[in-house]
């Protein structure tokens, strides 16, 4: 059951991301571009995706906190660490330079895969690239023994 | 603006917090897309079946999108040399690893629940994606 609901969570989550454009890197990175602003050529449409989005989850919190287990699964597992430490800051501006270079963080990158066409090769790199990036952090993580699943 | 979509950006914001809300009250997992990728490379861990499932079905909603509604499918357009999209890919995946999470974990899923680590992980990325994005087109 929990595998039909990784599929189903999954399949929404692409289709979300599909109508919402965000799996084009351009109109990812024209959100970012502030400097077009006075221009009139900015694009906030990502924004948007954040204000459909959060408001659900916030209600799903609040559900979640009346419920004493999820319903397919035994516990419920969220991150309970509240510290700021150097690798969540430092990790999450290294992620910022590669997601401001290319357009692409890594929902959408696996969900173009559908989509990308001629395109394909480049999604194609771009993901092994990030794998790779993430089997050096895995390793790293496991050599200076920093926790490696505090939140995702 | 620059082909400005409120509607769509809303609607599928709205998708996409559905499905993060359903694996949370149904599986109790948060949807965090790089850690579930991250489960790739342990193929002996507890997680690796539901995160091949989840993975497939991310490009299978791009699927259905498409055969429900072809007007809504935009094109995936990349600019960029292999080499940058290889520094690229590296960048962000070493890097939401170590922080331990991207715009999906920390995002979608810790911004509405108050995360402390998940406030501070976005605004970081958030800004540094901005000033990289100033660089690349006005300033290189």
């Amino acid at each position: 059951m929990t595998l039909l609901v990784a599929l189903l969570a999954g399949v929404l989550f692409g289709a979300g991301l599909t109508i919402a454009r965000m799996v084009d890197p351009q109109k990812v990175l024209n959100f970012f571009d502030f400097a077009a602003i006075p221009a009139g050529t900015w694009d906030p449409t990502l924004m948007f995706v954040f204000l459909g989005a959060l408001p659900v989850m916030f209600v799903a919190f609040r559900l979640q906190r009346r419920m004493a287990k999820p319903a397919f699964d035994v516990k419920f597992r969220i991150p309970d660490r509240s510290d700021i430490d150097a690798p969540l800051v430092v990790g999450a501006a290294l992620f910022g330079v590669g997601w401001g270079l290319v357009g692409l963080c890594p929902g959408p990158s696996i969900t173009a895969l559908a989509l990308a066409g001629p395109a394909l090769g480049d999604v194609a790199t771009f993901i092994a690239a990030m794998l790779a990036g993430m089997g050096i952090s895995l390793l790293w993580r496991r050599w200076t023994s920093i926790p490696s699943r505090h939140a995702r | 603006m620059q082909d400005f979509l409120p509607w769509h950006g809303f609607f599928g914001g709205v998708l996409i917090g559905t499905s993060a809300a359903l694996f949370l009250l149904l599986s109790g997992r948060i949807s965090g897309i790089s850690g579930i990728l991250e489960n790739l490379l342990t193929p002996r861990g507890p997680d690796f079946g539901c995160s091949i499932a989840y993975l497939v079905g991310l490009p299978l909603g791009a699927v259905a999108v498409g055969a429900l509604a072809p007007g809504l499918v935009p094109s995936v357009s990349l600019t960029g040399t292999w080499p940058l999209l290889v520094v690229a890919g590296l960048l962000v995946g070493f890097g939401t690893r170590m922080s331990g999470g991207c715009t999906s974990g920390h995002g979608v899923c810790g911004l509405p629940r108050f995360s402390t680590r998940g406030i501070v992980a976005t605004a970081v990325f958030m800004l540094v994606t901005a000033v990289t994005v100033f660089i690349t087109r006005h300033v290189v």
